[in-house]
């Protein structure tokens, strides 16, 4: 008799390459690159059907460190490369992962038809709103006035809201993490993972070298319970330390508020109730800023549609069905023909 | 159908000719394509050789009656072989003033003009920028003018299936299509049986039709017609036995293409984005999914490409398609692909540049683009389509070379190719040698980037293999284990690698034959794609002549056939007529250091064989 004993679970380590990681010291991506590995050995996920797919920056280098099929494309283009990984072999868990400038200036049009067609894939968006590999110039998500080689006076042009733009462009699922909260992270990857259709989940990565502290507003240790909300689905939006803050939705205006437990005749049940699957109130959440409001961290939103490449495959099979065997004679001879004796 | 025999009665005294040119022109709304294919098709089914070129607008929906509105179908058949569509036209027949206007250039001295008179309202004179009516003055001196009221004419045949004037107006090219069979001896059978198709569901529409057929060729042979016109007998050619169908370079490709993926036992992913003219290969792909034809359209053209790669990567095969600006913006990922060494096809149907330049007109200008057109040394091979079935055979070798050598492959034709048709003798798709993909499984000893010692070629490895888990990548990769490389001295040797790799296919591919002629000739007259036509038909017809020409006709444009700097070494002259401003010509003095000569024209349209002939004869008669 053939025994097999299990396949030995695979740990964290045992997604990592044996190549030389090159990121600076102290940079965010370290910390991404451990969490992505915690959660694939979490999922028990098979490093022969996982394909890491990224554009170039910093932050797509990532391919290089996991081991696991990986291919390492050019800027901006990964979510189109991933898209057609993903038409060719559904079977593959596709993995795409790029910086602000990769994802959303130069390849901005792709990341938007990859969510909108909900493609399954999980991309990885690495915020740290700078240019990283190319030594520092401002992205299309660093703030008004970031100085950098190239606005050495501030950046004078509005930057774009990750979590606002997929909600916009029709994502199903939308959620938010940093590189610094290691436990959060892995829940949230693997909620990504889950979710059949496009995942789109932006982190906040910390730039140590280019753009030090850009988020540190709402990561210092002393303000992160004031200036973070992490969502839980079904749980009321609640924060602050020991939760004595929450959100509550004054339906005359059609906004959030934030209120204090207690005060004003404030208890919990005036405590909106946090609903994935609830678009509006994730596009209110995604828009909350420090200082008046805290960042939503976790899933704003997650509504499963159909996916796109399994309707391609759809409609290939009733093709198949339909036109009866595929015959190429028979094509090339359709249509008006004669014989010449 | 006893309706249409009834009237069909034998001719006397029918003109033999060798062959006619035909175009059809008239209003966008006017049918004449559907005309044109038609009388196409019965010249096939009458044993004809022929080839035909249709001439759409470019604008969607032009106001009817302008010039910029016409759409015309030309058709050169004969009982001879028939190289090209026709340099100048026997009969044109004109729907309206503007296809008269922008048409007339084109007929023979003493060529037949058949109009609608009844089109020619002050309205659509107006229009068509006519001060004066034409068919009144002198202004066709020169030309053998008949004036028919087609469409009252029209009106009257159709008059008892209660159609509105407006939809019987509608018939009125199957009403010129019955008087042009007449003139030519043709039987009306085959567009019966496709009218009756084509209307199955709406019969009164399908009667009407075919009385305006019938019409209009009663109208011929009750010698309504000015005698002085004759008529024509175009006698069956000669042509090799079998099963034939008329074919685009648009269908040949897309057919070409699927052959070739199951010649080499992979699935298709066709990633693309619309484009005129290359759109037409997407909406062939399209319509292949029983084949399990994945067709992606991608949000701009560079997504195509990149999401081609993407699935050549995960073990399909990748193909990716459009037109010269479109082309361009794929150029990144096209060196991704040479980088990665991955197969990928990219088919450029090519038209009038730069910029978005003139969309429906054809043009060979992209040949710089797709040997030269990257950054860093970027090698891929190039091929060429010839004729509007040669797409067939060049799809399939397109997926050879990219699968066997792990490539990309830019395939060249151009817009005339992608809408001329011809026929086509239909092959047995089971007579061509398979090619059968073999993924690398075989974890022992593998790296990405080990050669194949024959090919150079490297492994080609599907996501999902056990134990080959591996990282590609656009960054200089290490000569064997692919991991990311910045040393000098392996950029250098990567950089020769990959050259070699594809000048290496010239020991697979044929040696270039001389299509027509000997080598050591006066003057080889060379030429790639579209040109082949008007080229053989003019260096045979000058052979004929007493001239010492030959033809070359290359479809390897990258790497270039071994012999070919041997062979062109042997003639005295060489011409290199082309639709662009030289630059195979280019490509030619370069590598061979040949003096060879230019014959360049951008003018949108094919070249003339009476261009060609006058070009070669001021050559060898000096
Ligand atoms: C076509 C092209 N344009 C520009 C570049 C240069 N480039 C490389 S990465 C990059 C931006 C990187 O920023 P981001 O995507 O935010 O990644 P990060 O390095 O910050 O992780 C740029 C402009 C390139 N590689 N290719
Ligand atoms: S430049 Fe910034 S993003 Fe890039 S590796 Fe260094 S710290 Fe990380
Ligand atoms: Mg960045």
């Amino acid at each position: 008799m053939n025994i097999q004993s299990p396949p030995e679970k695979l740990k964290a380590r045992d997604f990592a390459t044996d190549q030389e990681v090159r990121w600076c010291p102290g940079c965010g991506d370290y910390a991404i690159l451990k969490g992505v590995q915690n959660t694939l050995a979490q999922l028990e996920a098979d490093p022969k059907n996982t394909v890491f797919v990224s554009g170039i920056g910093c932050a797509a280098r990532f391919p290089y460190y996991m081991e696991t099929y990986g291919f390492h494309t050019i800027h901006g283009r990964s979510p189109a490369v991933a898209s057609g990984v993903k038409l060719a072999n559904p079977e593959l868990d596709v993995w795409v992962v790029g910086g602000d400038g990769d994802m959303l200036s130069i390849g901005g049009n792709h990341t938007m038809h990859a969510i909108r067609r909900n493609i399954d894939l999980q991309i990885l968006l690495f915020n740290n709103q700078i240019y990283g590999l190319t030594k520092g110039q401002y992205s299309p998500t660093s703030k008004i006035g970031t100085k950098s080689p190239s606005t050495p006076l501030g950046s004078i042009d509005n930057p774009v809201s990750a979590a606002q733009f997929a909600l916009g462009v029709g994502g199903t699922f939308i959620a938010r993490s940093s590189d610094i909260l290691q436990k959060h992270l892995p829940e949230v990857l693997k909620r990504a993972y889950t979710h059949k259709g496009a995942s789109f989940v932006e982190i906040f990565q910390n730039c140590i070298v280019y753009n030090d502290g850009a988020f540190k507003h709402f990561t210092e240790k002393s303000i992160q319970a004031e200036m973070q909300i992490h969502l839980g689905h079904g749980q009321p939006l609640l924060f602050g330390e020991d939760k004595s803050k929450g959100l509550v939705l004054n339906r005359e205006e059609m906004r959030l508020e934030v209120v204090t437990l207690g005060e004003n005749g404030i208890t919990e049940s005036n405590i909106a109730i946090h609903d994935e699957t609830n678009l509006s109130l994730a596009t209110m959440l995604a828009q909350m800023d420090p200082p008046d409001f805290p960042v939503a961290l976790g899933v704003l939103y997650a509504e499963p549609a159909p996916t796109y490449e399994s309707a391609v495959h759809t409609q290939i099979e009733q093709a198949t069905k339909d036109g009866g065997t595929a015959d190429l004679n028979r094509l090339l001879q359709r249509g008006q023909t004669w014989t010449v004796e | 159908m006893p309706e249409a025999a009834a009237i069909e009665r034998p001719e006397e005294n029918r003109q033999e000719i060798e062959s006619a040119v035909v175009r059809f022109a008239g209003d966008s709304g006017d049918g004449m394509q559907l005309t044109g294919s038609q009388f196409t098709m019965t010249a096939a089914i009458a044993g004809n050789d022929l080839a035909t070129f249709p001439d759409f607008p470019a604008e969607i929906r032009a106001p009817a009656g302008t010039t910029f509105g016409v759409s015309a179908f030309q058709i050169n058949f004969g009982a001879r072989k028939i190289m090209t569509s026709g340099d100048l036209l026997d009969v044109l027949v004109v729907m309206n003033p503007a296809a008269l206007v922008t048409n007339l250039a084109d007929v023979k001295p003493n060529g037949i003009v058949i109009a609608d008179s009844g089109a020619f309202s002050d309205r659509n004179l107006a229009k068509a920028g006519y001060t004066e009516n034409p068919l009144e003055n002198d202004s066709l001196e020169g030309y053998r003018v008949v004036k028919i009221d087609m469409s009252r004419l029209t009106v009257e045949a159709v008059k008892e299936f209660g159609l509105s004037n407006k939809e019987a107006l509608r018939s009125k090219n199957m009403w010129a299509l019955g008087l042009i069979y007449w003139m030519y001896g043709r039987k009306r059978q085959a567009s019966v049986d496709w009218l009756e198709a084509k209307f199955a569901k709406n019969p009164d529409v399908a009667k009407a039709n075919i009385a305006a057929l019938n019409a209009g060729h009663a109208f011929g042979e009750t010698a309504e017609m000015p005698a002085e016109l004759g008529t024509f007998d175009v006698e069956p050619a000669k042509i090799e036995p079998g099963l034939y169908r008329t074919i685009t370079g648009a269908e040949s490709v897309s057919l070409g293409l699927l052959a070739g993926s199951l010649l080499a036992n992979l699935k298709i992913a066709f990633c693309s984005y619309p484009i005129t003219p290359a759109s037409a290969l997407l909406h062939q792909l399209a319509r292949m999914k029983e084949f399990g034809v994945v067709t992606f359209q991608a949000e701009d053209e560079i997504a195509a490409a990149a999401a081609a790669i993407g699935a050549s990567y995960a073990g399909s095969l990748g193909i990716t398609s459009s037109s010269g600006p479109g082309i361009a913006l794929k150029m990144e990922a096209i060196g991704l692909a040479i980088a990665t060494e991955l197969p990928l096809v990219i088919i450029n149907s090519q038209r009038a540049g730069p910029s978005t330049g003139l969309p429906t007109k054809t043009e060979q200008s992209d040949l710089y683009q797709a040997v030269y057109g990257r950054n860093g040394d970027a090698p891929m091979p190039v091929i060429s389509v010839s004729t509007p079935s040669d797409g067939y055979e060049v799809a399939i070798e397109a997926i050879r070379i990219a699968t066997k050598y792990m490539t990309p492959v830019m395939v060249l034709t151009d817009g005339y190719i992608t809408n001329a048709s011809e026929p086509w003798l239909i092959p047995n798709a089971n007579d061509t040698e398979r090619f059968d993909v073999n993924f690398r499984t075989d974890p022992e000893n593998f790296q990405p980037f080990m050669r194949d010692a024959e090919t150079l070629a490297r492994p080609w490895v599907k996501p999902g293999t056990p134990d080959l888990m591996h990282r590609i990548g656009g960054i200089e990769r290490s000569y064997d284990s692919g991991h990311i490389s910045y040393d000098p001295d392996n950029h250098q040797k990567m950089t020769e690698v990959r050259a070699s790799k594809v000048l290496g296919i010239s020991d697979d591919i044929p040696e270039q034959e001389v299509s027509v002629g000997e080598a050591g000739a006066k003057l080889a007259v060379i030429g790639w794609g579209s040109t082949y036509g008007p080229i053989n038909r003019a260096v045979s017809n000058m052979r004929e002549d007493g001239l010492d020409v030959a033809q070359i006709h290359l479809r390897y444009i990258w790497p270039l056939p071994r012999n070919l700097g041997e062979l062109l070494n042997s003639f005295d002259n060489i011409l290199v007529p082309e639709m662009n401003t030289g630059q195979l010509r280019t490509l030619l003095r370069d590598q061979y250091l040949l003096p060879a000569e230019g014959l360049n024209k951008v003018n949108g349209k094919p070249f003339l064989i009476g261009e060609l002939e006058d070009a070669i004869r001021a050559r060898l008669e000096k």
